[in-house]
């Protein structure tokens, strides 16, 4: 017999950052010396008990790690199925669980001796989170976030320049986040010697989409710690809200190898999966942009399509390149919510459980909403609600008809 | 590898790139401009593809890829021009430039064929370094086309072999860490790198970003195989529209004269 586990699905990506056929090192030739110089100290760091003990360190008493595992009664009564859970990453510092990969990343910058931190920016929110670690450091911070986003996400604009950030609006194309991670891959190119890129979600080339992957681990390791100890057994089944993906790698990823665990992922129908939204695996095809080779919604001839989305988080026309090895594989099931489901499970979760979630794991909650009441009582549903929703009252109220 | 890349690189003169975008301002516009490169003096004409998300490329670039998208330009639509270039000028070696998504969207091999077809010589594709090769690499040497790769200034001795290997027609060498049309390298640094790849690479080395005016291509054209100007060109194309092909002619005649007879002006 074989020591090895032949059907692993945790031992990706391959040497050459490939899951399957998608992921790799899609960059220009400037980037390639630093792409390679970042994994060879990642894999360093990886295996340095200091460096692990230091992430782990600020987790606790910055970030307020473990967050805590919640059983949702009233949510799951009102449902009337299976039990609901949710691990609580819109307790951390910051408000949601981009912070811990920002964390991770900024370790490693000035383990690489980088002197300059940039970043992309949707929503706000990890801007926010790469403004709070940089203030943390001591570090200046640029963030690049698309003309007509700044527009729609003053507070957050704001906060980040109260946390030291100098925030740029990106004026071309189409002045969102694609725009905004373009822009800043040209400030990267221009200026490789000593600026480090903290790139938001579990994609770009490798090995951001195993670093960002590995810190954000952090959640499913947890949860699976807790579940056990709570219960004494495994959930059935984990559900998370996809964008570029990295909350949903970040929980599903230690449970990938306990077969009895089946796990949904939940991309942003916007509209409806027939008019414009932002679900790259259910109307996208394989191609490369930012770095990797990954679904993408795109046209015949290979022109990136706009994604549209209520949450500005989800509204990426791409996604992480493990979740399309693991829709592939077929290890992972993935499924849409649009627009109007995720605002039904916004209000549901305020009135159940008051609790505000963010616009993305609403749409996670408007999954679980679906599938709880055709499950028994006794089986188990674990949710990521991986931010908390007081940047997106303004959003909200705008659709329910409300002027602030 | 091409013999239309060889003799570009062979006339006893060091050569002039040209880059245009195609489809700005409008596919039916290009074919004027292409003219008016060859006219000008150009020895290797490289073909913009447009995409939605030029991630190397400074403002300039940008806005033409946007431009000809706007204008409804389509990869069939690039093609054609590119067949009709060789048409009208069997000799002048033309090279596309672009990303890799619109370029293997349909698989490298329909890309490749097409790309043959169409009389192309060589393809720069900014987004597939050598660890990607498999991507495209294959299917274009199966065809007789150049990959042609980029080196930079990050791009030291160990790498060099890498970034060679599998390429041919030329290199190009990126003479800032930075984006098309910004600021230029100074030519103590790409005299130095030109003669660092020398000591390996046997292809010719053409050097280009932030390359706009024939003083400064002059002195490039002294210390390298070939200058690449794109911005400048790309430009003038945004001032005059359709109307471009004087203006471009102009300033590549000027270039060319630059280039050209660059080592037979005193230093």
């Amino acid at each position: 017999m074989t020591a090895q586990t032949p059907n692993s699905f945790r031992n990706q990506p391959d040497e050459r950052g490939h899951f399957g056929q998608f992921g790799g090192r899609y960059v220009a030739e400037t980037l390639m010396p630093l792409i390679l110089d970042l994994e060879t100290e990642y894999r360093k760091a990886k295996a340095d008990p200091a460096f692990q003990a230091e992430f782990d360190d600020l987790l606790e008493h910055y970030v307020g790690r473990p967050s805590p595992l919640y059983f949702a009664p009233r949510l799951t009564e009102e449902l009337g199925g299976a039990q609901v859970w949710f691990k609580r990453d819109e307790l951390n510092h910051t408000g949601a669980h981009k912070i811990n990969n920002c964390i991770g990343q900024i370790l490693l910058a000035m383990r690489m001796g980088k002197t300059r931190i940039i970043a992309e920016t949707g929503a706000g929110q990890h801007g926010v989170a790469t403004a709070t670690v940089c203030a943390r450091f001591g570090l200046p911070c640029v963030i690049y976030m698309g003309a007509t986003d700044v527009e729609r996400q003053q507070p957050n604009v704001f906060r980040m320049k109260l946390l030291g950030a100098e925030v740029i609006p990106v004026q071309a194309g189409a002045k969102t986040l694609k725009d905004a991670m373009n822009e800043a891959l040209r400030d990267w190119v221009a200026n490789v010697h000593d600026t480090f890129y903290i790139i938001g979600t579990a994609a770009g080339p490798h090995p951001y989409p195993e670093l960002v992957r590995d810190f954000q681990s952090v959640i499913g390791r947890e949860a699976r710690a807790q579940m056990l100890s709570r219960t004494g057994r495994l959930p059935d089944v984990l559900v998370a809200a996809i964008g570029g993906g990295s909350n949903a790698i970040g929980l599903f990823h230690p449970f990938l190898d306990d077969p009895s665990v089946k796990m949904l992922g939940v991309e942003a129908a916007g509209y409806g999966l027939d008019k414009d939204h932002a679900a790259s695996l259910a109307g996208g095809r394989p191609g490369i942009l930012h770095g990797n080779k990954t679904y993408l919604l795109q046209d015949a001839d290979g022109q990136i399509i706009e994604g549209h989305s209520i949450s500005a988080g989800l509204d990426y026309p791409g996604i992480g390149p493990e979740h399309a090895w693991l829709k592939e594989n077929g290890r992972v099931d993935y499924t849409s919510v649009t627009d109007v489901e995720a605002l039904a499970a916004f209000q549901l979760l305020c009135r159940t459980e008051g609790i505000i979630p963010a616009l993305e794991p609403a749409h996670a909650i408007a999954a679980v909403q679906k599938i709880a009441p055709t499950m028994p009582k006794d089986a188990i549903i674990l949710a990521n609600l991986c931010g908390r929703g007081d940047k997106d009252i303004f959003t909200v109220a705008g659709h329910l008809g409300v002027t602030l | 590898m091409s013999a239309r890349l060889t003799a570009a690189f062979a006339k006893g003169h060091p050569a002039l790139v040209c880059f245009v975008t195609a489809g700005d301002p409008t596919p039916a516009a290009t074919p004027a401009i292409l003219d008016a490169l060859v006219e000008g003096g150009a020895d290797v004409i490289e073909l913009g593809m447009p995409f939605t998300d030029p991630m190397a490329d400074g403002p300039a670039i940008q806005a033409a890829n946007l431009r000809a998208l706007g204008a409804g330009t389509t990869t069939a639509d690039i093609l054609a021009i590119a067949s009709g270039f060789r048409a009208r000028h069997p000799d002048v070696a033309l090279v596309l430039m672009g990303y890799a998504n619109p370029m293997t969207v349909r698989g490298a091999d329909w890309f490749a064929d097409a790309a043959a077809g169409a009389g192309v010589d060589g393809v720069i594709c900014v987004d597939i370094p050598p660890e990607e090769d498999a991507e495209l690499g294959p299917a274009l040497r199966a065809r007789g086309i150049s990959p042609i790769r980029l080196a930079t200034p990050t791009t030291d001795a160990a790498r060099l072999p890498a970034v060679l290997d599998g390429s041919s027609g030329f290199l190009y060498y990126v003479s800032v860490a930075g984006i098309t049309g910004k600021q230029s390298a100074a030519l103590t640094s790409i005299e130095e790198a030109v003669a660092r790849f020398k000591l390996t690479a046997d292809l010719p080395i053409a050097v280009g970003f932030g390359v706009r005016t024939p003083e400064q291509a002059g002195p490039i054209a002294r210390v390298a195989d070939g200058v690449v100007v794109g911005s400048a060109i790309v430009d003038l194309v945004a001032a005059h529209g359709a109307a471009a092909a004087g203006p471009v002619r102009a300033l590549v005649a000027e270039l060319a004269h630059a280039v050209h007879h660059a080592r037979s002006v005193a230093a």
